[in-house]
């Protein structure tokens, strides 16, 4: 019960004859944000729902604040383990367009018995307060918000069982670029307040950089670089790290053209 | 991003709005339910509404015409027909409700169990559903006649069973289709049990299909039932509609419109169920409806300006105006765009979701969704007014002189023909040249825009190929018949950007060996960087600031490309994490 | 390909032997008098265990059914307890005038229901309302009904088509297509309902597709977007209605050919169902699950054809 709120361990997972996610270790501090970068099919959604206990893994152990929480249903976790949360990727599918926002706020405290039901209406207006969304959200229906205010929602539901660790699932890449900008600082400021821990799972670097303390970068069910935010996003190691850096293009023209007869470069080395 | 705006929103479930209320206002569907009201008043009723009581007979009044107290007539045995068929609602209804509480009670809780669970017992269960609907159901009935007896009540339970499977597969597609959305998930990670799920999340969502099919089955059970007392399965005592049926098809050639009334109340009562069906459909369909023609006359379009007169300008958008129609009127969303392109530019199009960038984009193309219309302003390409031009006009620009790279190349790509086929259609049709010619053309275009290997690509299908390599294809496909103007829509958002990076390269080589003009639609400030030679910063249907790509950047004009461009999170120095314990933390 | 057409063979078999024997129990199960039906309310107790002997429904169900079984794997169906002929030889002089019927019916479903669905799809405006209007009117009028209309007015009044009666395709051909106007007239109202409907649904899902604007995009003709490409792409949800048309037809067949006195196979379905021949009605099962089958094949054959993402 230390510097480690979630150590996955040897972590390997199967789908029929392949192997998605390949002898996975990856450790998560206490009040830290690790992101995990990669393209599609690289494996970070399904490592993302295997600690949320919504994906299987094949052998290995996930161990939450000292208890081993791999392949264990999130309605059969105990303790802690049991307030683990997530925030997915696209607002307008994670949120159930026929219930009201109160309704879908306190159904993880439901869930979990914690509250009685006069107590969670106190417990939803301090839920949108810290998301910074009015009372009166409360009665109203997913439909009537922008994209922005309904992963404030969803951010808001994650937060209901005060949990330890938010798994974060591509959460701000389907927002527009002034509203991304506005729920990532929002993401920042909570953790900086609860001392919550992420893990946040994104394709694009830019994103992980601003949000994360450590990277982990993955291709083809491997982890092939894991280490500080800066050294990793700044100084890559790995050959993939770096041309995943330098084929981000970059706000800047000038430095654009570098970056792009770097990556020439790399290319033609490799 | 840009899809955003021109695909409807997601159709919301009625949710708690009742459904009842919104069947009632739909004009159809009240009449509906005012019939099969009367339907089941005359079911429960019958002693009080019938005048005669159903095996009351008058040997004078052997199959007489309406009147004398008959009120439509005398059947063959000279009762009333008025009075059976009153009474031979009742009969109808619980046949109806028999079958279809059979039929919705296994079918929905199969349904749900192989759609949630789904693994072997999906399998089996869908196993049967198929042998089930193999069999046509009347002649199962007509064989099991002989020992089921001449109840139709036992007859209507089989046949329940024979239309479960239809609330089945509505059942277990519904949920299938529910069970990966991201609110289940969230559901499940916020530690509901399954049952708890499916009673809360599921179940919302498949009450109103189940509740078509309901009614639609309640059609069908009742016409069934009618066939079958009309071949003489039922029992004879009692008075029903397909026994009345029967009787008079047996007095046809007496007194032909006899067959007239029962009919009638079997199909008004079918159809008042299948009314009120579709106007719960239309409830639920609500917001994907595509938008109908205007009532509202689109003024009529002039010229602004006349045609450039510097040839080195290619295109030249002016004070373009697009709309689409609503119930109160043009709803514009390009609000007068003003753009120019010179032959040889790549000029970005940028902005985020609902800025009116793609639909200038599609408005140049001449494509717009259905409804949509450029309701002023003009696009001159190549000195002509393209703006308005009829569609045969337009047809023969594009592919030719105009071409168009989308957004999500897997989609857009037939998913029936094989690439080759794909890649030489657009040549045969606007070059005219012959197939071989123009396979041998696709085969060079494949390897040009860097197919490992052109033959295989030409001869594989779409899903056999990756999202980059149809991407290629569909930019080797747009410049096939060599067009002065590409106009490409977010054409590297849907790819992983190391493929991005790639792509980006492969369109800057085309664009320079064939000085193609290319209009880049994207929402993504590095790809204009990297790409383009102007920008134009569009919001809410206007251009906001156009600028030389280098000037953009560094010294940005207007207030919305700033807050943009400050939104930007290419530099920002990395966090540093202070070690805090997990067990202080509370929210 | 091959391991599906076994697969699909397999699973075929399966179901025949599970609806025979299920078919077998429940008619023979509570077929108690069926020698009194057959010799009447005058037959002594001797008279009726004489028959019951020869009939061979005296042994028990299980010996019954293996016997059954035993004969029909070698095409041989029995003898019909009520008509003085083998079943095989009934069925296969009734099955014609069925399947041409149906035969008929489906091209005009198929045909009349993709018109109507296409035009619908593409101009919307007065195609849409009268398909709107079809499948009301189609779905809520039985068809029996229909047929009996039919008679009263173009048989009984104006007198242009006969109300009963079949004749053979090789004796007239356009005697034949009178005999079959009428019955098949009421047959495809329901049919075209749905199916065009169905047709109508596919085709506007297709056209909404993004290839098809990046089609239009290319300069690819109208024509060559709407009938090569979306249409290829509906056609798998239009080729699926009309097989569960096919099996409705059968069923339906039973009651039209009923009231126009047509001998095919549903007629002779009902007459055995109300005499309790029950080898005839365990021949016609078997008959229409094949028929079933070999149409559900056709259709998936069609199917993988027209897609090719479908691995057969």
């Amino acid at each position: 019960m230390s510097d480690v709120i979630v150590d996955c361990i040897g972590v390997n997972t199967h789908f029929g004859a392949h192997h998605v996610l390949k002898n996975i270790n990856l450790t998560v501090r206490p009040g830290e944000t690790v992101g995990l970068v990669g393209e599609s099919g690289s494996g970070k959604t399904t490592l993302g729902r295997a600690i949320l206990g919504i994906g299987p893994i094949s052998s290995g152990r996930i161990v939450f604040e000292g208890q081993d929480i791999g392949g264990v249903a999130p309605r059969d976790r105990k303790g802690r383990a049991a307030s683990i949360q997530a925030v997915f990727q696209d607002p307008y599918t994670s949120l159930n367009p026929s219930m009201t926002i109160e309704d879908i706020l306190i159904e993880p405290i439901v869930a979990r018995g914690q509250a009685a039901k006069a107590d969670a209406a106190a417990q939803v207006h301090k839920l949108l307060d810290q998301v910074a969304l009015p009372k009166d959200a409360a009665q109203r229906y997913p439909r009537e918000f922008s994209g922005g205010q309904r992963q404030r929602i969803a951010i808001a539901r994650a937060l209901a069982l005060s949990p330890h660790l938010i798994v974060c699932d591509e959460p701000v890449s389907a927002l527009d670029l002034s509203t991304q900008a506005r729920v990532l600082d929002l993401f920042v400021e909570i953790q900086e307040r609860t001392g919550v821990a992420y893990l946040f799972v994104s394709h694009d670097l830019s994103v992980v950089r601003h949000i994360s303390h450590r990277v982990a970068v993955m291709r083809g069910g491997e982890i092939v670089e894991f280490g500080e935010c800066d050294q990793v996003t700044a100084d890559p190691q790995h050959d993939y790290t770096k041309r995943l850096l330098l084929a981000a293009p970059v706000a800047d023209p000038v430095r654009q053209a570098e970056r792009r007869a770097a990556l020439r470069a790399l290319s033609r080395g490799a | 991003m840009s899809a955003a705006s021109t695909t409807p929103a997601p159709a919301s479930a009625p949710g708690r709005e009742s459904i009842v209320r919104s069947v009632l206002t739909n004009p159809l569907g009240l009449v509906a339910a005012l019939l099969l009201l009367l339907v089941i008043v005359a079911a429960v009723f019958a002693p009080l509404i019938a005048p005669f009581a159903a095996d009351d007979l008058q040997i004078f009044k052997i199959n007489a015409p309406p009147g004398d107290g008959y009120l439509l007539g005398g059947d063959g045995s000279g009762r009333d027909i008025f009075s059976r068929l009153v009474y031979g609602t009742q009969n109808t209804l619980v046949g109806a409700l028999i079958a279809l509480s059979v039929a919705a009670a296994i079918g929905v809780t199969a349904g749900l169990f192989a759609g949630y669970f789904g693994g072997r017992r999906e399998v089996v269960m869908s196993w049967v559903a198929d042998g089930l609907m193999a069999l046509p159901a009347l002649i199962v009935l007509l064989a099991f006649y002989q020992s089921l007896g001449s109840s139709i009540h036992v007859s209507m339970i089989i046949f329940g069973v024979m239309l479960s499977p239809g609330f089945y597969r509505l059942t277990r597609n519904l949920v299938n289709g529910v069970k990966h959305e991201l609110y289940v998930d969230a559901a499940r990670v916020s530690g509901l049990s399954d049952m708890r799920i499916i009673a809360r999340h599921i179940l919302l969502v498949i009450r109103a299909p189940v509740i078509i099919q309901v009614s639609i089955v309640a059609g069908i059970s009742i016409v069934i039932q009618a066939g079958l007392e009309f071949l003489g399965l039922g029992d004879p005592a009692v008075p029903t509609w397909g026994g009345m049926l029967q009787d008079a098809f047996a007095n046809m050639f007496v007194v032909p419109t006899a067959i007239l009334w029962p009919g009638l109340a079997i199909s008004v009562t079918v159809a008042s169920f299948v009314l009120l069906a579709n106007a719960i459909r239309d409830r639920l369909q609500q917001g994907d409806r595509v938008a109908t023609a205007p009532k509202i006359p689109a003024p009529a379009p002039h010229p602004v300006g006349t045609a450039p007169n510097d040839a080195a300008v290619l295109l030249d958008v002016r004070e373009l105006v697009v709309g689409y129609p609503t119930k109160s009127g043009w709803t514009e969303v390009v609000k007068g765009v003003s753009l120019q392109l010179r032959r040889g530019e790549v000029l970005g199009l940028v902005g985020e979701s609902g800025s009116g960038k793609t639909q200038t984009a599609f408005a140049i193309l001449g494509l717009l969704s259905t409804g949509g219309r450029i309701l002023s302003g003009s696009i001159w390409f190549d000195g002509r007014d393209i703006a308005n031009l009829p569609e045969s006009e337009m047809q023969k620009l594009r592919g030719k002189r105009i071409a168009y790279v989308p957004q999500e190349p897997m989609s857009n790509l037939d998913p029936a023909f094989r690439i080759g086929f794909q890649l030489t259609e657009p040549m045969v049709t606007v070059l005219g040249i012959s197939k071989a010619e123009a396979k041998a053309r696709a085969l060079k275009l494949l390897a040009r825009v860097g197919m490992p290997d052109p033959v295989r690509t030409y001869n594989a299908y779409p899903h056999q190929i990756s999202g980059g390599m149809a991407q290629r294809v569909l930019i080797a496909r747009a410049i096939s018949c060599k067009p002065d103007l590409l106009i490409a829509d977010e054409p590297t958002t849907a790819l992983d950007v190391t493929v991005q990076a790639e792509v980006l390269e492969l369109m800057r080589d085309l664009q320079a060996e064939m000085n193609m003009s290319v209009v880049l639609v994207t929402h993504n400030f590095g790809v204009v960087a990297d790409i383009c030679h102007r920008v134009s910063v569009m919001r809410d249907g206007r251009v906001v600031e156009t600028s030389a790509v280098q000037s953009l950047f560094a010294d940005p004009q207007h207030d919305y490309t700033k807050l943009l461009l400050a939104a930007v999170l290419d530099d920002v120095t990395p966090r540093v994490y202070r070690p805090v314990q997990a067990k202080e933390v509370s929210a | 390909m091959l391991s599906y057409l076994s697969k699909r063979l397999l699973s075929s078999l399966v179901l025949l032997a599970l609806v025979t024997t299920l078919t077998f129990a429940l008619v023979f199960g509570g077929a108690d008098n069926v020698a009194q039906n057959i010799l009447g309310d005058n037959a002594t107790d001797q008279q009726i265990a004489d028959l019951e002997a020869k009939l061979g429904i005296d042994r028990p169900l299980n010996e019954q059914y293996g016997t059954w079984v035993a004969k029909a794997v070698r095409g041989d169906l029995g003898m019909s307890w009520t008509m003085g002929e083998s079943v095989s030889k009934i069925l296969s002089g009734r099955l014609p005038v069925t399947l041409s019927m149906v035969v008929l019916a489906i091209c005009i479903i198929g045909i009349v229901s993709a018109l109507l669905g296409i035009v619908a799809a593409v101009r919307g405006g007065w195609a849409d309302r009268v398909i709107q209007l079809i499948s009301v009117v189609g779905f809520s009028l039985p068809n029996f009904w229909l047929g009996l209309i039919l008679v009263v007015v173009f048989a009984l009044n104006l007198r242009w088509l006969p109300a009963t009666g079949y004749t053979d395709f090789l004796n007239s051909p356009t005697g034949w297509l009178a005999s079959l106007a009428l019955p098949v007239g009421a047959l495809v109202l329901s049919g075209i309902a749905s199916a065009s409907q169905q047709v109508r649904g596919a085709m506007i899902d297709a056209l909404r597709q993004d290839y098809v604007r990046t089609l239009r995009a290319g300069g690819i003709k109208p024509s060559s977007v709407l009938f090569r490409h979306a249409l290829r792409n509906a056609m798998p949800a239009a080729l699926t209605v009309l097989s569960l048309q096919f099996i409705g037809l059968l069923g339906g067949a039973a009651i039209i050919e009923r009231v126009f006195a047509i001998p095919g196979l549903g007629s002779v379905t009902v007459q055995a169902a109300l005499s309790g021949d029950i080898p005839v009605l365990m021949g016609v099962v078997v008959t229409m699950i094949i028929l079933v089958v070999i149409v559900n094949i056709a259709i998936d054959l069609a199917n993988a054809w027209v897609n090719p993402k479908v691995r057969l």
